[in-house]
């Protein structure tokens, strides 16, 4: 067994989004400043306010044999995509890892809520018996988790944070640290999601939590901008392939960025709400700087969490602003991908790693019109066009609700 | 009444949409777990689509008994209506 450090590095990297049905085609998208957003056209959603969704670019059933698409919900199809994608970036099967030694960490928000809706149409329309003997381990919001585990074949562990919008960022953390603790050595992380159904649709609807710009799909998810209105409920799943850096360099890995460090807090402040000033998110953002060795003037590039909701942004515009300053270039990127939920962390760490790589910062779309708040007004918020810079830390976080906060620190490899 | 072969066919079709199994390969000799990697909860699934398809009823003790392909064909024959 190798000496264990704390050095920890992403080898492989795997997407399926509203943008692409993989990294290359989804950053491609990203940097062209395509939208995928449009709005629904289904007969439920003819009365409901908010109509918008950033809906996959690539069916799974393109992707998956037939039985897979059987027996896995969609937002477990996905991540098993994602999943797969990744662990062949990292050349996971040739890398003579034993599978005592891989773990899966792998988040969902809402997890097989399709599912349950879809079998309790079945059950009062035909009763129990028709009720298919895959509802169970279709809905449990472990099931993304455990079907990558299989896909990976990783035995030495699968595990499943649930934190609303932070799981894809809270189960990178959580594989840093079975890396740092020697309980795995590597290790498949990411986030998962596909609840595009009415009810979600009409519980966030009902928080006032989504835009309800239906008439201009690629103008809707338009984060600090001063007429945001809400965010856009988006689909797919991000992945990342994680192992010691020694680990990788003695295999002749590619390294696509090191993971420095992380930081998570809880605001203890509302049940949904954020802080206004953001507390809670600058000291996650604090403790994932300090984590990774670093300085807040190491960092520059921030991929905001920025779901283009009215008081979300400029909370954690505060948040970036006192804990880090005014130097970061920042973005946010759901303005084209909408708001994968406990899939953004993930993907929004794809695009950081990406961003370090090829020290190239995409634009936020649909900022016209900065918001005057203070803290956003601070900000040096990347829009138009990409903007090429020189960084070697970049910071990605993510906010759920339940006062979730989450960061992470990227480092050139 | 379907003929043996139609049985066969029929049941072949179910098992390649349910559990991926190749049409060929659903031959009566066939262990459904052993021989074809059926798992239990795909056999309920299979169940289910053999109740739709035959018009039989399957209970859950019979289901236990059916074993091979060969099994499930002649229960299909003996219990259709």
């Amino acid at each position: 067994m190798s000496t264990p450090t704390a050095d920890v590095v992403v080898t492989g990297l795997g997407a399926t989004t509203p943008l692409g049905g993989d990294v290359a085609s989804t950053w491609d998208a990203l940097l062209a400043g395509r939208s995928g957003v449009s709005r629904l056209t289904d007969d439920w959603a003819k009365d409901f306010p908010a109509q918008l969704v950033a809906r996959l670019t690539t069916e799974p059933a393109e992707v998956l044999d037939r039985v897979r698409i059987r027996r896995l919900d969609r937002s477990q199809q996905v991540a098993v995509i994602a999943a797969e994608e990744a662990w062949r970036d990292a050349a996971g099967a040739d890398s003579g890892v034993d599978p005592l030694r891989v773990a899966v960490v792998f988040g969902t928000g809402i997890g097989g809520a399709v599912t349950l809706l879809d079998q309790d149409d079945i059950l009062e329309a035909k009763g129990p018996k028709r009720v298919s003997p895959f509802t169970i381990p279709m809905l449990m919001p472990n099931g993304p988790a455990a079907a990558v585990g299989l896909a990976v074949g990783a035995r030495a562990g699968v595990h499943a944070p649930v934190s609303a919008c932070a799981s894809g960022a809270e189960a990178i953390r959580w594989g840093l640290d079975l890396l740092r603790l020697d309980r795995a050595d590597m290790v498949v992380v990411g986030g998962t999601e596909a609840c595009v159904h009415p009810l979600p649709m009409a519980g966030f609807s009902a928080m006032r939590a989504m835009s309800t710009r239906n008439d201009e799909p690629h103008r809707a998810s338009r984060p600090f901008d001063k007429g945001r209105d809400g965010f856009v409920l988006g689909e797919g799943a991000a992945a990342l392939v994680l192992e010691r850096a020694d680990a990788a360099t003695a295999r002749g890995a590619r390294i696509h960025a090191r993971l420095a460090g992380a930081g998570g807090t809880s605001d203890g402040y509302d049940l949904v709400a954020p802080h206004p000033e953001g507390e809670g998110a600058g000291r996650a953002i604090t403790a994932a700087i300090r984590d990774a060795g670093l300085t807040a003037a190491d960092i520059g590039h921030v991929n905001a969490h920025a779901t283009s909701t009215p008081i979300g942004d400029t909370a954690e515009a505060a948040a970036i602003r006192d804990a880090i300053g005014d130097h970061p270039l920042v973005t946010a990127t759901k303005s084209q991908t909408g708001h994968l939920l406990g899939a953004a962390g993930a993907l929004e760490s794809v695009f950081t790693i990406l961003a370090l790589r090829e020290q190239l910062v995409p634009a936020t779309a649909n900022l016209d019109d900065p918001d005057d708040d203070a803290a956003v007004q601070a900000l040096d918020i990347v829009r138009r066009d990409a903007r090429k810079a020189t960084f070697s830390a970049a910071l990605n976080d993510s906010f759920g609700f339940g006062g979730h906060n989450m960061a992470l620190v990227f480092t050139t490899a | 009444m379907p003929s043996t072969a139609d049985i066969q066919a029929g049941l072949a079709e179910i098992l390649e949409e349910v559990a991926g199994v190749a049409p060929a390969d659903a031959t009566p000799e066939k262990s459904f777990t052993d021989d074809l990697d059926v798992d239990s909860l795909s056999m309920v699934e299979i169940a289910t689509a053999v109740e739709d398809k035959f018009g039989v009823a399957i209970p859950d003790d019979e289901l236990a008994n059916i074993k091979t392909v060969g099994d499930a064909m002649s229960f299909i024959e003996k219990n259709q209506g």
